[in-house]
Order: C-alpha cells, then structure tokens, then sequence
C-alpha cells in the first residue's frame, strides 16, 4: 500500500543525508522524496512516499521520528489530502505529429514549453492517475527524456501538519 | 584577543567542566594539539590509551559503571575511524558516551586533505545524533546539546567533530542553562489508561513471566522491578544486558532467557500466557524462531523507545515511557495475585533442568572459574569479552545488583572487555572490576596493558584459555562436522609474560586446584593482573538453542559428539 507522509525537519545540513541514509539501511522502499522549505523558512518540508503495510508505516514513522532533526511526522491519508507531481516530458515531434501532441497535452491542461526541430518539452501536473495517462498517450510518439519532482501534498480543508505527531 | 574571549579549546574545557565531566579517555594527534594544549592543566584526568578503540570502549564501561556520560577523545581522520567500532558498540547497548573528534581545518574539508575523514557521515547510523561544528560560536549549544541527547530518552553515543579553525578561534564564551530541541522531547506522559489496562491483564493471566532488558538497569529501576515482581508473583527473566537488574538468588528469578539461557526461563516463556517486557527488544539471540516465541502469551511491552513497539514482534499493549515511572505508576494499581500452580511448575523445571557442567579434578572448567571468581568476591563489576567466556560468565556468577555485569550485547565486539573494564575501573576506583576474558578477545586489545599499568588501573583480566575461538570452534562443532576451519590459537603468546614485560603481573592456573589460590593472590596485588586460566579447550557452552529454532529447542552436552 501506498503512504505519502509529510516530515517536517530542521533547515540543517545534512538532513536530507540523516533521512535517506535511514531509509536505506533499515530496507524501507523510497518512491519519492520531494523537498523544500515549508512556511517558516528555518523548516523544511519533506514529502516521502513510501509502499509497504501498516506495520511497515509505523516503524517507518517512529524511526524518522527519533531523529533528532525530524520536528513531525505525518501520515496523509489520500481521503483527506491533495497530492501533486510536477513532470517535464521531451517528446518526438515532427512537422506530421505536433498538432496532434499538442491536442494532448490541452486535453490534459498541460503546457508546451519549449518547442524544437523534432521535439517538444511538455510541463505536465497532477496525480499519479493523470501523469500516467498523458505518459502512455504520448509513448507512441517516443519519450526522449523525462523529469519529475516527486510528489507533494497537502491536507484538505483545516487540518494542518504542524509540529508533533498526528 | 582580548580579555573576555577565550579559544574554542578553551572553551570546550569549560563546556565539560560545566557539565561535571571529570574523566576523559583519548589520544592525541595533530589537528588536536590547541585542544591538548588545554588539557595539559586542565582539571580532568586524562587517560591515554593506546588505541582509540580502547578509548570509545573505555568511556562505555566508565557510563555503564557508574550512570553518567563517558567521555572520549581522538584525532582526525584513522583517529576518528579508530572509534568507530566502539561508537557502534555504545549505540547497539545505548550506551550513552560523547566522543570529540578533531577536524581538519573547516577550509580544507571536503578536499581529502592529510588525516581527513568525514567521521558525521561514517557515524550516522551508528550514534543518535552528531555534530560538525562550523562556527565556534555554536560550540556551547552542541556541547550542551550533545550532553542533553546523550543521557536523556534511550541513551546513545553523540559525536562532536572539532575543526582544528574552530579550536584556535577566539570568542565570547558563555555555556546556556537550556537548550530548545525542536525534534526532540525525551520527556514522555505516561499513558495512565494504559498502565491501568496492563493492571488488568496481569490480574487476568494465570502464567505471567516478566522479561526484563537493559532498560531497567538504564532508568535504575531495579527496587521497582523487584516490588513488581513480587507484588503479581511473576518469576522474571533477564536478557545479557538486563543481568543485575533482579538478584538472581531471588526465588523468582529465571536467570538469563535465549540462545543460552536457562532452560527453566525458556520454559516458562514457551508456556506463558503473559510477557511483560521492560526494556527490552526481542532480539533475535533472546527470540530465537520468532513466530514460536512464547506462543500462546499476549504481550506488554514497556520501552521508552517507540520505534521499538511491534519492531520485532506483535505486542498487544505498549507503554511507552521511562520503566522506573511506568513501574511506579503501575504498582499503585495492582492487585495481589497468587499463582501458585505457575510458580510450582516453575520451581519444579528450576530442580529438573538447572544450569550444570560436568566437574573435572584434572582439568580447569571454565564455570568453575567463574564460580570461584564469585566465591572470592561476590561484589565485583564482572566485564566481559564476547563469546563462550561472555556466557559462561553471564550464567555461573549469580548476579545481585544491577551495574555489576557489564558486556558488548548488541554488537558482540571482542576486544570490548578489556578497556571497558578499564573505564569501570576508573569509575569505580572502589570496587574490584573483573574481565572475564578470552584468549582471542584478549589479543584484539591487550595493548591496553600498558594503559593501565602506567595510571594504576587495577583491574584483573581473567583469561579462560582454551587456546581457541571457542564460540565459533564449538559452532563449528556441532553445525560443521568437525572442521576447525581457522579457529586455532595454539601457542599465540605467554600471557604471564606479556603481564610481565608490561609491568603487570602474570599469574598462570593449569590445574583446578590451583584455581581458588590464583584467585586470592590476584585480588591481594594492588596492581592490573592477568590470571591464565588453561581450561579445557573442548569445553562447550549450554544449554544451546541452536539459530533460527524455537528456544525450547534446546542441545544440551553429547549433542555434538553423536
């Protein structure tokens, strides 16, 4: 099963090392791991997705939350969170396709960035659901390079991943 | 400089003063001379060991003797990496020492400079938390950091990494009274409902055994465990590390549970219907086949480590939290309990299946030793190498008190012995500190002799020389049809005049009547001995669970020789 947890950790450096390094040697699978500052700029906020089952999840949580560094560990529950991916698609385009890649990529609201002789850079977002089906739309027409963010999320409405465990 | 600034040497000299740091094991190296420089008239006893191992090892027999932080110290690069083993050791048994590194200066990090290693990287999984001090303005708040971690939660090693630019530089010096860790709160309520729900379950088992860890000797929780014990009339098992936590004269006491453990203790495991864990973590050498441990028990489990909850195994209620204060908050809700049919089932494996070896009057047995060791000074801090010496010594003592049993668990690291007899030692000037040891654990640190001797460490080693890697020789024994492969230490060295050429004495016993007599002499030097007990190089260690079974699964003598 699929978690995306939200960890709040200390702006230090080095922490990235100290969460990845955890993830490693305890054999706990990454999917993604996307970080950035979080609203108070002395944070950062991880965003890890992880697979495994309900045990798995909670030694994943209680081993992240005894770095010293880590502030919070929070598990976003899909009914109750938003989650994003941010991807960059270089696909094969010639004279005889490009107007039909483009209709794709409208139909999935997404943006044509940068247009060359015999490609196209596609700046795709949304969930897993839509960046899969825009990828198997435009296989046909041969992927050269692609690039992904990883996931982040939010929890809906006023819950908030603050400090503390939740 | 002016009046009011002082040097980060200084100043990390004034952070251990302030956090009562008397004693600090180490050795010297290039990047560490302003910090030597400073200790030269510094009011701490340092001890220069001989290698740096010996100096993390030290500073763990010093914490575990006696409670408070040990403290080590060594130089950049393989100084640094010479630690390590001993930092690891420390975090597997959550030990909690300091150790200081110097680094290169903070300019040249990063482009292999002479003696440079990234120590905070190769340390990262093996401390709770380290430190690279970039600005020497920060060094009061990570000393004190460094201290607050160290001892506080479930204890562990906390590395400081010291650029050599960091100890030279000037600067105001003012040590803070508190430090805020955002991610860090040791400090955890007692979940009150679950303490009352374990009150209830205790008065509904009928066949309750406490398994106590480490973590009771740690939180000093050894009256409450007695209390407990013997307000619900469970008998109690210990893992290694929780040996001393409950006098083993006691008539609930099981003695040590696993791989080598009593029968009786297995037993009683097998056939509980209650675990009450304190402080412990179902490791695999206590567990054995994990789905066929203690089958039909529902399980407590006190820790104060969260990670720790359903590591291993299901646990029907956790309580998370300092042992001492559950178990204080838990005795106020007890009922008496009386079980008496359990506890007769008990004491009757207790007479059927009791620890035993077979007495010999031509050749020492290494028990024997043990027993004698015991007789002569039942008050000792008995230390240990890692291996058959480690768990004849951790069944044949018959510990009372807890910090009297000091061994390497987690890490099994031979060569731990020695040097943290050492470290008990200094910590306990008072108390006669025994290493039980053996040959090959022995030579792993054995330069330490010349540590000793010259600070007036009086520790005795007691080598029980069987001439080989006995734990593996019998492994190999019993799984590998005989075939020694490589575990023949015949004719490595004389130890009495390794002793002697140290400056130390060497006493050799090669027949059981003189046992008792090399015992006495040894305890009447005032000076380090080394006593070379030849004992019988087949000797095995059982009861033995062999790995991977379920732990009433159990070899006992003759199992190899069919």
């Amino acid at each position: 099963m699929r978690h995306i947890l939200a960890v709040l950790v200390d702006n230090k450096p080095g922490v990235l090392a100290r969460v990845s390094g955890l993830f490693s040697r305890r054999g706990f699978n990454i999917e993604s791991l996307a970080v950035g500052t979080a609203e108070n700029p002395e944070i950062s906020r991880m965003t890890i997705v992880v697979r495994g089952d309900d045990r798995v999840l909670a030694q994943v949580m209680s081993q992240l939350g005894k770095l010293i560094d880590v502030i919070s560990v929070s598990d976003l529950p899909s009914s109750e969170s938003v989650d994003r991916e941010l991807v960059l698609i270089k696909v094969a385009a010639d004279a005889g396709t490009r107007s039909e890649i483009m209709q794709i990529a409208n139909i999935f609201r997404a943006k044509i960035i940068d247009v060359g002789a015999e490609t196209l850079i596609i700046e795709v977002t949304g969930d897993e659901g839509k960046v899969k089906a825009i990828e198997d739309m435009l296989a046909r027409f041969g992927i050269k390079e692609l690039v992904r963010t990883g996931i982040i999320a939010m929890n809906r409405g006023t819950k908030m991943v603050k400090g503390g465990y939740t | 400089m002016t009046d009011t600034t002082i040097s980060g040497a200084k100043a990390l000299i004034e952070c251990l003063y302030a956090e009562g740091v008397d004693t600090i094991f180490g050795y010297p190296g290039g990047v560490l001379l302003p910090l030597y420089d400073e200790l030269y008239d510094a009011d701490i006893r340092h001890i220069l060991v001989r290698h740096e191992q010996c100096a993390a090892h030290a500073a763990d027999g010093y914490a575990r003797a006696t409670g408070k932080v040990g403290v080590c110290l060594a130089t950049s690069g393989p100084g640094a990496t010479n630690l390590v083993t001993g930092i690891a050791n420390a975090y597997m048994d959550s030990v909690p020492i300091i150790g200081i590194t110097g680094q290169v200066p903070t300019s040249m990090i990063g482009n292999d400079a002479f003696q440079e290693a990234d120590i905070t990287g190769i340390t990262l999984p093996i401390t709770k938390h380290n430190y690279l001090v970039r600005d020497v303005e920060d060094l009061p708040r990570i000393v004190k950091e460094a201290f607050l971690i160290a001892s506080t939660g479930r204890p562990g090693p906390v590395l400081i990494d010291l650029p050599k630019d960091v100890s030279t530089a000037e600067f105001e010096f003012e040590y803070p009274k508190k430090v805020h860790l955002r991610g860090y709160h040791p400090d955890i309520d007692i979940d009150v409902n679950a303490v009352k729900r374990a009150a209830s379950m205790i008065a509904e088992a009928s066949r309750p055994v406490i398994y106590a860890g480490g973590g009771v000797i740690i939180s000093n929780a050894s009256p409450e465990l007695l209390k407990f014990a013997e307000a619900i009339m469970a008998p109690v098992t210990t893992t290694l590390l929780g040996i001393g936590a409950f006098p083993e004269s006691h008539p609930l006491s099981l003695g040590m549970l696993g791989m080598h453990g009593t029968r009786y203790a297995n037993y009683a495991i097998q056939e509980s219907d209650l675990l009450i864990a304190i402080g412990a973590r179902f490791d695999d050498r206590v567990t054995g086949k994990i789905e066929a441990f203690a089958p039909h028990a529902k399980v407590i489990h006190i820790d104060i480590d969260p990670a720790e909850i359903g590591k291993n195994v299901r646990v029907d209620l956790p309580i998370i939290g300092n042992a001492k204060a559950i178990l204080q908050s838990l005795l106020s809700y007890l009922q008496k309990s009386r079980r008496e049919a359990w506890l007769e089932k008990v004491k009757r494996w207790k007479k059927e299946y009791p620890l035993q070896y077979q007495q010999s009057d031509t050749v020492i047995k290494p028990q024997y030793v043990v027993q004698e060791i015991r007789k002569a000074c039942p008050d000792a801090i008995i230390v240990t190498e890692v291996g058959q010496n480690q768990m004849w010594a951790a069944q044949y003592f018959q510990y009372e008190n807890p910090r009297t049993f000091i061994t390497s668990g987690g890490l099994g690291t031979m060569g731990y012995g020695f040097p943290a007899a050492m470290g008990a030692k200094v910590g306990c000037p008072d108390k006669t500190v025994i290493d039980i040891a053996g040959d090959g654990s022995f030579q792993m640190t054995s330069q330490e002799l010349a540590t000793v001797v010259t600070n007036d460490i009086g520790v005795i080693v007691a080598i029980l020389d069987n001439s080989r890697l006995g734990m593996v020789r019998q492994w190999q024994e019993l799984f590998f049809e005989r075939r020694y492969s490589h575990t023949d230490l015949t004719h490595s060295v004389d130890f009495v005049k390794l002793a002697e050429a140290y400056g130390a004495i060497g006493i050799r016993a090669e027949r059981p009547s003189e046992v008792p007599s090399a015992i006495s002499e040894a305890l009447a030097a005032d000076k380090p001995v080394i006593i070379d007990f030849m004992i019988d190089p087949m000797e095995n260690v059982f009861p033995m669970v062999p790995a991977g079974a379920a732990i009433n699964e159990i070899l006992e003598p003759g199992a190899g020789a069919a």
